[in-house]
């Protein structure tokens, strides 16, 4: 099992959620971050001087999937997030040892 | 005629009412946009505020109530209020008052109009487009109408402003978004209101406030006043059960839904609060809900981003006003007939003006828009639209 942790535009959410479960991932969590990546911000010029805006609003998607899908996970977050402008965000994958459910008494250990 | 005390009590408290308003359709739209706006949209009320008492008492007043030029504007007499005295009698209140509450009527317009641009204008072109609006648009409007203008000699009605205020704003709003364009984004990304309750409560002052708005507009404290103030609620209900009916049928009674039918209810009964019963309230409060429902559809069909609606609701719930007072006038009430007592003259009359108001209001507005366009640029650039105009026009930001 791995975890995608995936960090996209805020604007962007509905359409990745969305082809998500068209690929039968259905299951995510959704947090509003802020953050900042290579660009440290973005910088707003003024007739008279700069502004540096340090961390813009972005989202973060967590994923839990068996490990055949982390392709088709990150091939359709890239699809549906991509505007190609800097701040389009980046994708993450972790591995998960183990995954309980509350209601029942499963669990699966990879 | 002397000054009655009753009425200026009722006219100074109207007057409060509508200032309050102003805010209110801040926090009315505030609350309808993202998160990264709501401080940016709540200041366009604000700044319309100030910028119009100033605009009001430097050129505003005498333009829109100065003795009449060829029907078409106001001389200069109160420039500056000139010629203003302390002893001024307008009606049976102060003229002073009567100075102050058509000012807040100038500021709520603009107020209204500015929704149709949030999350994309300019603070400085906002400032300089509204003071040039409120010149050369509003006070023409409410000199027509109110001020010995051309409309008001024909006889047309317009008892609190359904053209002067809901027309000139909502047709403003629709021709000042197409100069500007759509927001980024528009269509395929998500712009859901950000906090409804917001929402809410501004409609809810707005609802306050508009009882001062058409039940102040008798100028007096009479018959006429308690009149317009119970249709008023009584189109506000039925404007909004109205949308709430509607809106059900497609879906879920969303409260959003049921304040801006309230809205458009009030909207419609404006221009004829003074000269309706309650039964033509009832039918003013339905008709325009569902016309304002329809155009609201056809709006977002057609793409066009007035990004809160104002043309939908005030420009057109205005515009159903306006003639639907040429049917619902009741001569026992308000001293003239519509429709309904046989007087299709009043009705031509009605469709007439609303017809030049919206021509007026829409034409004037784009041209103006298109030069400030032209010579200063009115929209921020995309990293700032991106970002947010709170921190990219004020410098703050709600966490």
């Amino acid at each position: 099992m791995k975890m995608i942790v995936a960090i996209i535009r805020p604007e962007k959410v509905d359409d990745v959620v969305d082809a998500l479960e068209a690929q039968n991932i259905p299951g995510v969590t959704i947090t509003d971050v802020r953050g900042r990546g290579e660009q440290r911000g973005i910088c707003l010029q003024y007739r008279a001087g700069k502004m540096q805006i340090h961390t813009l609003p972005k989202t973060k998607l967590e994923i839990v999937i068996p490990d055949k899908d982390v392709e088709t996970t990150i091939k359709t977050i890239r699809e549906y997030a991509r505007t190609g402008k800097k701040g389009d965000g980046r994708i993450f994958v972790l591995p998960v040892e183990a995954a309980a459910w509350v209601r029942t008494d499963e669990l699966i250990i990879d | 005629m002397d000054i009655d005390t009753g009425a200026t009590a009722w006219v100074l408290i109207s007057a409060a009412l509508v200032l309050l308003m102003v805010p209110a359709v801040g926090l009315f739209y505030g609350g309808m946009v993202r998160k990264k706006n709501v401080i940016a949209t709540m200041m366009l009320s604000l700044t319309a505020l100030a910028l119009g008492v100033i605009q009001w008492i430097i050129i505003g007043y005498t333009l829109a109530f100065g003795s009449d030029i060829g029907g078409l504007i106001g001389n200069l007499e109160f420039l500056g209020l000139n010629n203003v005295s302390i002893d001024g009698v307008t009606g049976e209140i102060p003229e002073m008052l009567f100075i102050c509450f058509q000012m807040m009527f100038a500021c709520l317009a603009l107020a209204i109009l500015s929704s149709g641009v949030v999350g994309r204008i300019k603070m400085s072109a906002y400032l300089i487009f509204g003071a040039i609006w409120l010149t050369i648009v509003y006070a023409p409007l409410a000199h027509w109408a109110w001020g010995g203008g051309w409309a008001g000699q024909l006889g047309a009605l317009d008892f609190a402003g359904g053209t002067v205020v809901h027309i000139s704003s909502g047709f403003a709003a629709l021709a000042l978004a197409v100069v500007i364009g759509r927001r980024l984004g528009y269509g395929n990304q998500v712009m859901n209101p950000h906090n409804i309750p917001l929402t809410l409560i501004g409609g809810v002052f707005l609802i306050l406030g508009w009882f001062g708005f058409n039940a102040g507009s008798a100028l007096a404290a009479n018959n006429i006043a308690a009149s317009a103030f119970l249709v008023t609620a009584v189109a506000c209900a039925a404007g909004a059960l109205t949308w709430m009916a509607i809106s059900w049928k497609s879906g879920k009674p969303s409260s959003l839904g049921f304040i801006t039918g309230a809205i458009a209810g009030l909207v419609g009964i404006t221009p004829a609060a003074g000269f309706v019963n309650v039964g033509g309230a009832l039918a003013i409060g339905i008709i325009t809900a569902i016309v304002c429902y329809a155009a609201l559809t056809w709006r977002i069909k057609k793409g066009l981003d007035d990004s809160l609606d104002a043309w939908a609701v005030h420009g057109m719930g205005g515009f159903a006003g306006a003639i639907l007072t040429g049917v619902f006038a009741i001569t026992a009430i308000g001293g003239v007939g519509g429709l309904i007592e046989g007087n299709i003259t009043q009705f031509g009359i009605q469709i007439l003006d609303a017809c030049v108001a919206v021509i007026y209001a829409f034409g004037v507005t784009f041209l103006i828009a298109w030069v400030i366009d032209k010579i200063i640029g009115l929209r921020v650039t995309d990293d700032e639209e991106y970002v947010g105009l709170d921190i990219a026009q004020h410098g703050e930001v709600v966490n």
